[in-house]
């Protein structure tokens, strides 16, 4: 501010560049009063609540992620489980068709060696009767030709020798042909 | 034309006395005017409102305390995060402070009946220069050792040697003298010619629409207050810019302080 405006104002009245000392009190009183209300008294309050703010927000984001990190760990827990049990059923399956089949074979096996014992059992009783049945129609046979030869011839025959030689060749006779025993 | 000289004649312009005031009544003490009183008033205002916005803080705010926290976060976010960094929080209980007083203050002067910027005397501003003055010295010379202040104010690192013989005495009469004093003044004479304006425009409003009602006055009356309420506005926003670049140099004081880096 020049000079010549410096004295224009203090012809006009006080020089508004001179500060009232009754003003620097009173403006060092009110800036001190409101710097200790508002900035000793009220500023750390709001500070304290905007960090508390702060806190709860990202404890809350925090906990969020706390449960969606556990969330997807059951899940994935649950999943193996699920994969496991699975694997599990398939292979009690699998086990169960062995098993079954293998019982099937053995049964079958058994089945079978039960019917060729029963055919082999049958076979010996026939072979068995069919021996006896020779056995007896041999001895029959020898006695009712000797009967019916004694009867035929009227007498006889001294001679033991003779006879069974007879009946051996009358025996072969009759075996060579098949539909007498057979 | 001659005849709008004519009807100016009797027309007196505001001048700076109309920030003259005496005492409130006769043989009230010299020191009780309208600036002391709105001083105090104001000083008491912005302790109510920050008391009614902070003083028992929810975790949800209501009410008050939202306009007390948007006035909060912008003095964090604008002033004292980008000036201090990490000692923003430190500062914050000061630089809020003088950006509210600031503020009520500066809006004073566009308040109905009360009309008067307070800080249009140059006494408050100075007070708060003042305070912001000694405390960048002190901390300049804490922080960074008497030496260390002075050599790093004038001789910022990185220039050519003959530079510093110019420099050097710049420097210093800038941030010991220069600072201070345009910091204080620049505050009050943004709000003195503020209220200067606004009382022009409203006096030849009054007078041409009012004392000296004509024909061809009227219409600058109606400019005048038209003009009036458009500079009112305008005013507010003076004042809310004035309040926050006060503010903004003290952090940046406080904050050159702080940190040599110049």
């Amino acid at each position: 501010m020049s000079i010549a405006a410096t004295t224009l104002l203090a012809a006009e009245g006080e020089n508004p560049l001179i500060p009232h000392a009754y003003e620097l009190v009173v403006g060092s009183f009110a800036f001190l009063v409101v710097f200790l209300v508002v900035g000793k008294i009220l500023t750390p309050r709001i500070q304290k609540t905007l960090a508390e703010r702060t806190e709860v927000i990202e404890g809350g984001i925090k906990k969020a992620e706390d449960l969606q990190a556990e969330a997807q760990q059951t899940l994935e827990q649950y999943r193996t489980q699920l994969a496991e049990a699975r694997q599990e059923a398939s292979r009690l399956r699998e086990e169960a068709r062995e098993q079954g089949a293998q019982i099937k074979a053995e049964l079958r096996e058994e089945a079978q060696a039960e019917a060729r014992r029963l055919v082999e059992a049958a076979h010996a009783q026939i072979e068995a009767d069919r021996q006896q049945a020779v056995a007896q129609l041999r001895a029959e046979i020898g006695r009712l030709s000797v009967e019916l030869a004694g009867r035929i011839v009227g007498e006889s025959l001294e001679d033991e020798a003779r006879q069974r030689r007879t009946i051996d060749r009358f025996l072969e006779e009759i075996e060579a042909r098949p539909e007498a025993v057979r | 034309m001659t005849s709008s000289i004519v009807l100016a004649e009797d027309f007196q312009a505001p001048g700076p006395s109309i920030f003259d005031f005496p005492p409130l009544y006769d043989g009230a003490p010299a020191w009780l005017t309208k600036p002391v009183i709105f001083a105090a008033v104001g000083a008491i205002l912005v302790c109510a409102f920050a008391w009614s916005a902070f003083a028992k803080p929810q975790l949800v705010p209501r009410g008050m305390q939202n306009i007390g926290e948007k006035g909060y976060e912008f003095v964090r976010d604008q002033v004292a995060r980008p000036f201090l960094g990490k000692d923003a929080e430190r500062w914050m209980p000061l630089l809020l402070s003088l950006f509210f007083l600031i503020l009520l203050w500066n809006l004073f002067g566009v308040v109905p009946l009360v009309q008067m910027p307070i800080a249009s005397h140059i006494a408050f501003p100075a007070v708060f220069a003042a305070t912001i003055y000694v405390i960048k010295i002190y901390l300049g010379i804490k922080h960074q050792g008497a030496g260390g202040y002075f050599k790093n104010m004038m001789f910022p690192p990185g220039l050519p040697k003959p530079i510093y013989f110019l420099l050097a005495p710049i420097e210093l009469l800038s941030n010991l003298i220069i600072a201070p004093f345009t910091h204080a003044v620049r505050l009050f004479a943004n709000m003195f010619a503020g209220h200067l304006i606004l009382a022009f425009f409203s006096a030849v409003g009054f007078w041409f629409l009012f004392e000296k009602l004509t024909p061809m006055g009227a219409g600058l009356g109606v400019l005048g207050v038209v003009m009036t309420i458009a500079m009112t506005g305008f005013e507010m926003f003076i004042q809310f810019l004035q309040a926050f670049l006060f503010t903004l140099l003290a952090a940046m004081y406080i904050g050159g302080s702080l940190h040599s880096d110049h």
